[in-house]
């Protein structure tokens, strides 16, 4: 399961990354395997969405997030 | 000034970094540019506790000292660059208090090039706050550098700061973060050895980022790029292991040193708040009603002072008329250099409010939502949700909001937002806009309550904001990108606007413009002035000559027959000889050759329109009087047909020339100043004037 498929207000813990690129700068902003991270929302149009990781709000898009593997 | 220590201010986006920079500096800033890069650099002084002084260089803020734009890659060049002479003595890394984790990724990074350092542990109240509790003295103990809580923007531990840097080491103390040579140890052995380096991390910096630095030779950076094939280097699993590597020993710091409460922090203001502003509906209701209120705002608070503004101007010129002796030069100098530097001043309104309001909608963290909202809308046609702030701007000025397109990562998004935000209906077309419409609109209402030259206005907008989006699109499909688009942003938690930074951000960008701008803009003002004061041969001697014959005097009164002269030697001048030289070429647009000086001349800006007409059309040259500039337009009849010059289809035509035309000298000089390269103003110039010549020639045929 990839974080794209969670709805808002679910939770999920990262596993591991399918793109080394966006891994590294997912990482630099504190998405690390074995962090947890919340939905908070999608944005109207669908896409980005918005997450909460590490004490923070993020945006990121459906792309990007299906790059992070869950647990 | 002359700074005896300096410090340079390090930090990830949104911790109060400019805030404190603002703080420790006051007004006593200037904003100059790094070596071979337009990114800005940011300096001020500050005296310390024992009178010394102390520089400040303010870094753009990143996460990280692997560069994602181009702002931040000055950051890793400034701090590792011994040679240059911007290298900082000291670092002072800002922390937010209530994002420890996050923010100290950046700070070992920075430990590790064994530079001086001290941490500014900012938001120290909201972290308290929120129930964190820092164990300070073990936390600066662990780290071995000294860490100062502040709060920036209650100003509160600024002195204890100041202290800090007055008392630090003049050698770098901290412990190491992470054991950076099990990263590569080879190949950081090895550009070690080869470059005489003492650092391992500036080692492995150097072969993740040789290519970008401008303090290696080409023959250094290729024996770097040979060592890593050797040892199989891969840039981004060495990042990824580096990165996890920080954050292990960042976990092991924050076990010891920091309690953080079991509940979750509470960010319930924020998130109601992001309920309403990005609902579905009232998400996009809200957005385009502050839009709206922002236009109603720089058109309405701006008239009055650019109203003062000129009538300034106009008072310099009319008194250094009387005091200095008539002359060429007098000439030159009052009405081409003053002339156009009221032409820059002018704007300076609209300029600083439209900042006013950019500065307050990113302070408080709403352009973010709204980039948030339009990422998916703007991304279909090759821009991104960051280009939703540039082009609103657009409609106010295309020159800062092509300065703010820098928060755009990605290359290929940013030349195109770049590319199209001149195509938006600016500040400077609307005095020609309701000129033209005003002469051959009627004004009444249609529907009741539309009124018709509001409409035709309207449309002029509406149209604007279309052929950006369709331009967009089409250089979406000829751009080849360079790099592949992320939009993993922070959305930072809703706050009051800090005022100060609002009027620093007011009075930075509009010195920027008056600096940059103001340059082109009399460098052209004087080369029009010159065209159109002079003429080839003796054509002037002649026309002043003819009106001394006695008739001239019996039939005119003084001023008319000053207007005469003026308008004959105008069509007389070189730029009157350029204006039928061009007239074939544009004739099947409609216009005549007194439309082709005002064309020619709007090259400089457009807002030179009005005053050329009001010039050709023998009007007093006041450019302000735009009635009278209408009524003599309105009787101006084609010598051959006997029809009046400006019919629906000419006014249409000439105004959709105005849309489309790169006529904007300062425009041009941004966006070489932006891309530092010529190509891309010049195919925006080429690609806007084809793409006005066309719709111009479209209206015409069409209205005729």
């Amino acid at each position: 399961m990839t974080l794209s498929e969670l709805a808002p207000g679910e939770i999920g813990i990262v596993k591991e990354f399918t793109d080394l690129e966006m891994s590294v700068k997912l990482m630099e902003m504190g998405c690390l395997p074995g962090e947890s991270i919340t939905v908070s929302r999608i944005a109207p149009l669908g896409d980005p969405m918005a997450i909460n990781v590490s004490g923070y709000q993020l945006s990121l898009r459906k792309f990007e997030a299906s790059t992070i593997i869950l647990q | 000034m002359k700074a005896d220590i300096r410090v340079a201010l390090v930090g990830n986006p949104n911790t109060g970094k400019s805030t404190l920079f603002n703080t420790l500096t006051g007004l006593n800033q200037k904003i100059g540019n790094f070596p071979g890069v337009t990114v800005d650099k940011k300096t001020g002084y500050s005296t310390l506790p024992d009178g010394r002084i102390a520089e400040i260089i303010d870094l753009p803020g990143t996460y990280s000292l692997y560069p994602k734009s181009q702002d931040e890659s000055i950051v890793f060049s400034v701090l590792a660059d011994r040679s240059n002479a911007h290298t900082p003595d000291l670092v002072v890394v800002i922390i937010d208090a209530t994002n420890l984790k996050r923010n100290l990724l950046l700070y070992t990074q920075v430990a590790d090039l064994k530079i001086p350092v001290i941490i500014a542990l900012n938001m120290t109240d909201l972290s308290t706050k929120a129930g964190i509790n820092i164990d300070i003295d073990l936390f600066a103990k662990k780290l071995g550098v000294p860490v100062v809580p502040i709060s920036a923007r209650k100003v509160e531990g600024i002195d204890k700061l100041k202290q800090a840097i007055t008392f630090a080491n003049k050698i770098a103390l901290q412990e190491s973060s992470i054991d950076v040579e099990a990263i590569a140890p080879q190949l950081i052995a090895q550009i070690s050895e080869e470059l005489k380096l003492d650092n391992p991390y500036f080692a492995l910096q150097l072969a993740h980022q040789h290519e970008t630095v401008k303090f290696l030779t080409p023959t250094e950076s290729d024996r770097i790029e040979e060592l890593e094939k050797e040892f199989s280097f891969h840039s981004q699993k060495s990042q990824a292991t580096e990165t996890i590597a920080r954050y292990s020993f960042i976990n092991d710091l924050l076990y010891d040193t920091v309690k953080i409460p079991e509940t979750a922090k509470d960010e319930t203001l924020s998130n109601k708040i992001d309920k309403i502003l990005t609902h579905k509906v009232l998400g996009f209701v809200i957005f385009l009603g502050i839009l709206l209120f922002m236009f109603q705002s720089i058109f309405a608070w701006s008239a009055y002072p650019m109203e003062k503004i000129g009538d300034l101007f106009a008072w310099v010129q009319n008194s250094l008329h009387q005091l200095l002796p008539a002359g060429p030069l007098t000439g030159l100098l009052v009405d081409g250099v003053i002339g156009g530097l009221s032409g820059v001043m002018v704007f300076i309104p609209q300029i600083a409010i439209l900042f006013a309001f950019i500065s307050i909608l990113e302070d408080t963290g709403y352009m973010s939502r709204v980039t948030f909202m339009m990422d998916k809308l703007m991304r279909k046609v090759g821009l991104n949700g960051k280009s939703v702030v540039p082009l609103i701007g657009g409609f106010a000025c295309a020159v800062p909001s092509i300065m703010s397109t820098r928060t755009i990562e990605n290359w290929k998004d940013r030349m195109i937002t770049i590319m199209v935000t001149p195509l938006v209906t600016c500040s400077a077309r609307l005095p020609i806009y309701t000129l033209l419409i005003a002469l051959v609109v009627p004004n009444r209402n249609v529907w009741w309550i539309f009124n018709m030259q509001g409409l035709a206005l309207t449309g002029m907008y509406v149209f604007s904001l279309i052929s950006a989006i369709v331009v967009a699109f089409a250089f979406k499909l000829i751009l080849k990108g360079r790099e592949r688009g992320y939009f993993i942003m922070e959305l930072p938690v809703y706050r009051m606007p800090r005022w100060n930074n609002v009027a620093f951000s007011m009075y930075d960008r509009s010195k920027a413009f008056v600096l940059q701008a103001g340059k082109v803009i009399i460098a052209v003002s004087v080369i029009l002035w010159v065209l159109a004061s002079y003429g080839p041969g003796d054509r002037f001697a002649k026309i002043e000559q003819k009106y001394q014959q006695p008739q001239y005097a019996k039939q005119l009164n003084p001023d008319d027959l000053k207007r005469a002269i003026n308008s004959e030697k105008l069509e007389n001048s070189y730029a009157g000889v350029l204006g039928h030289v061009i007239e074939p070429a544009i004739r099947p647009l409609g216009f005549d050759w007194k439309i082709g000086i005002a064309l020619i001349t709007s090259f400089a800006a457009r807002e030179v329109f009005v005053g050329t007409m009001a010039t050709i059309y023998s009007v007093d040259g006041n450019a302000d009087k735009i009635e009278s500039v209408q009524k003599k337009m309105a009787s101006a009849k084609n010598t051959q047909t006997g029809q009046p010059v400006f019919s629906l289809a000419v006014a249409f035509s000439l105004m959709m020339f105005y849309a489309f035309a790169m006529q904007c000298a300062s425009t041009v000089a941004v966006v070489y100043r932006e891309t530092k390269n010529w190509r891309w103003p010049a195919i925006q110039f080429a690609y806007m004037t084809v793409l006005a010549y066309a719709a111009s020639l479209l209206a015409y045929n069409l209205l005729k």
